[in-house]
């Protein structure tokens, strides 16, 4: 949930940087998501991430001879629900294709992917960058299994590879967009803006770190307001948006570079080098890309008719707009509350419980747009992983409604909380920090303050009406924080005034 | 149907990682060619009117629900493998290029 903000000029400039202004980058995306559905594409087997490797494979996903893939209903429904949600045209009937390679993180060497007829073709995202909206077009959604994963062994002299094959069979949906970007900032704002959809659309829990949203780039740069495009680069292993970012800028100066030198640009796929902050051309070059596709004789066609398209669509969970409007009808919020609260899915689910467990929607928008939010992305964790639950933060703010704490203590509290994980009217109790109201136990620290500050008790007599909150504020420190500043206020008027 | 030259075959042999002698190059192209020219005997139907296909099968959406069966143990799923460390499949070694998924 967390939107980076990234300077793109906050790298040091090479001095042998051409004038940029002369060319623009134009960017496209293709985007894997893992799909969170229980099991593979095509088998019964778990897709549970960090489990020990090879406990979640069978004779399908190892590609053992003589078996065949069964699909799965749910990831078809999840790729039409992301297709629908880019508004891409649904092809009535879609099939799968074999794409035939050797790597050994496929052990049928072919991987069963769509090419030929995907399950969306066309639509767009509209994206907000700093110039206002902006369309990005889509080519195609489609439906495929992931690969398993290599591991490469420490020691730069092993003679060998380790493969995992967990992952192999895990359902992947690929979006590949139209190059309709030409910034770094636009770039992020898709990039942000496709992960908070497919969050809404529940289909993945796009967690980056576990490589459930791979980015990967298609760049050419070109002369700034022509519209040929230039040879474009390919750049894969950017495991975070802020790679991307730093990727684009490193190929807009590598490409821009080659052009003001008189060179061309190669049409290649590069793989980003994180320690070198360069891309780097694949040596895997002798081998060009023919991967021969031909539908897989072993699945039969989807047919997507329109009785099933429209059930899918009936049921698409509440995407954003829909959840802000509800959010200003349903809690009474101002737009601008509404906006930020729904502009992360799991954002919008933690205010949503904690309004359930106590209805001052206002006070705990509040909360949420202040405290909580400054905290998540402090923190960077997710609110599903933050030490206080929704129903702990609905308690800090039933204590105050209740009158049990002050404002200040509940920031206390608050903070507690967060840092320990425990349960905050437990922290209210075991810490005797609960409100004194009872007027006769306030008068004894006002009178206290009354004693100790013969300065102020003068300007106030004189009709320092400022002074009063100063007095108040020595009473409050006496209660640390304990006593109810209203009956403080009333005492001292009473007293003094 | 075209023939199969003899460059065609050693392109689609080093796909298919398989080593040919020239020997072997001349044979199949011959042989590939005779191929397609008996299957280009299907050219001369009329097809115009026939939808593709990918198999003969009358069948669609042929699903299963999202419901986790059983898997192998690590120990059955290494089974058959030549070589393993650590519960992993051993494999020669490959270069950092990262597959195509």
């Amino acid at each position: 949930m967390t939107v980076l903000n990234y300077n793109c000029h906050e790298r040091t400039k090479d001095p042998s940087m051409p004038a940029m202004s002369k060319y623009e980058p134009v960017i496209g995306f293709e985007v894997h998501v893992e799909l969170c559905t229980a099991t593979k594409i095509f088998c019964s087997c778990p897709t549970t991430f960090g489990s020990p490797p090879n406990t979640q494979v069978c004779p399908v996903c190892l590609g053992m001879p003589g078996v065949l893939p069964v699909l799965n209903r749910r990831a078809v429904e999840f790729a039409l629900r992301t297709a629908m949600a880019l508004n891409c045209n649904i092809p009535e009937r879609c099939n799968f294709d074999r794409k035939n390679y050797y790597y050994p993180d496929l052990p049928k060497n072919y991987q069963i992917s769509q090419n030929y007829a995907c399950i969306g073709t066309g639509g767009w995202l509209d994206i907000e960058t700093p110039a206002g909206t902006k369309r990005v077009r889509m080519n195609n959604v489609h439906l495929e299994e992931d690969a398993g994963k290599l591991i490469h062994p420490e020691d730069p002299g092993a003679d060998y590879s380790l493969v995992d094959l967990n992952r192999a069979g895990t359902p992947l949906i690929e979006i590949v967009s139209e190059p309709d970007m030409s910034s770094a900032e636009d770039a992020l704002a898709y990039m942000n803006t496709l992960k908070n959809l497919l969050e809404y659309l529940e289909v993945s829990d796009c967690k980056m770190q576990e490589g459930r949203l791979r980015f990967e780039l298609n760049i050419s740069v070109r002369e700034a307001g022509t519209e040929r495009l230039g040879t474009k680069v390919e750049v894969k292993n950017l495991n975070s948006m802020k790679t991307v970012l730093k990727c684009i800028e490193h190929e807009t100066w590598r490409q821009t570079r080659l052009l003001e030198e008189g060179g061309r640009v190669m049409q290649e796929t590069r793989l980003w080098d994180e320690a070198a902050g360069a891309t780097r051309a694949m040596r895997s070059k002798e081998v060009a890309n023919d991967y021969r596709y031909f539908p897989d004789p072993d699945l039969v066609e989807i047919h997507v008719t329109p009785e099933w398209r429209d059930a899918v669509r009936a049921h698409l969970p509440e995407l954003q707009e829909a959840k802000r409007r509800r959010f200003i009808e349903e809690y009474g919020l101002p737009e601008y509350d509404a906006r930020i609260l729904t502009n992360s899915k799991p954002v919008a689910s933690y205010y949503e419980a904690a309004v359930a467990a106590h209805p001052n929607p206002k006070a705990l928008s509040n909360w949420m747009m202040t405290e909580v939010l400054r905290e998540l992305n402090a923190r960077e964790v997710e609110p599903a992983d933050f030490a206080l639950k929704p129903a702990g933060l609905a308690a800090i703010v039933r204590m105050i409604d209740e009158g049990r704490i002050s404002g200040k203590i509940a920031k206390d509290v608050f903070a507690k909380a967060v840092e320990s994980g425990r349960d905050p009217a437990e922290i209210v109790q075991a810490e005797g920090l609960v409100q004194v109201t009872d007027a006769g136990e306030v008068e004894k620290w006002v009178d206290e303050a009354i004693a100790e500050n013969p300065d102020m008790v003068e300007k106030i007599r004189a009709g320092n009406t400022k002074t009063v909150q100063a007095l108040v504020g020595q009473v409050m420190k006496k209660s640390r924080g304990k006593a109810n500043p209203k009956i403080v206020n009333e005492l001292i008027a009473a007293k003094l005034c | 149907m075209g023939q199969i030259s003899e460059d065609q075959v050693r392109h689609v042999a080093l796909l298919s990682r398989l080593e040919l002698t020239e020997d072997d190059v001349r044979h199949f192209a011959h042989d590939l060619s005779s191929i397609l020219g008996y299957v280009a005997k299907l050219d001369e139907l009329d097809t115009s009117q026939i939808p593709p296909t990918s198999h003969s099968l009358r069948l669609e959406n042929a699903f299963r629900d999202d419901e986790v069966g059983a898997s192998l143990t690590n120990e059955q799923a290494l089974a058959n493998a030549p070589e393993s460390e650590d519960g992993l499949f051993k494999v020669p070694p490959v270069i950092q290029d990262g597959g195509g998924a």
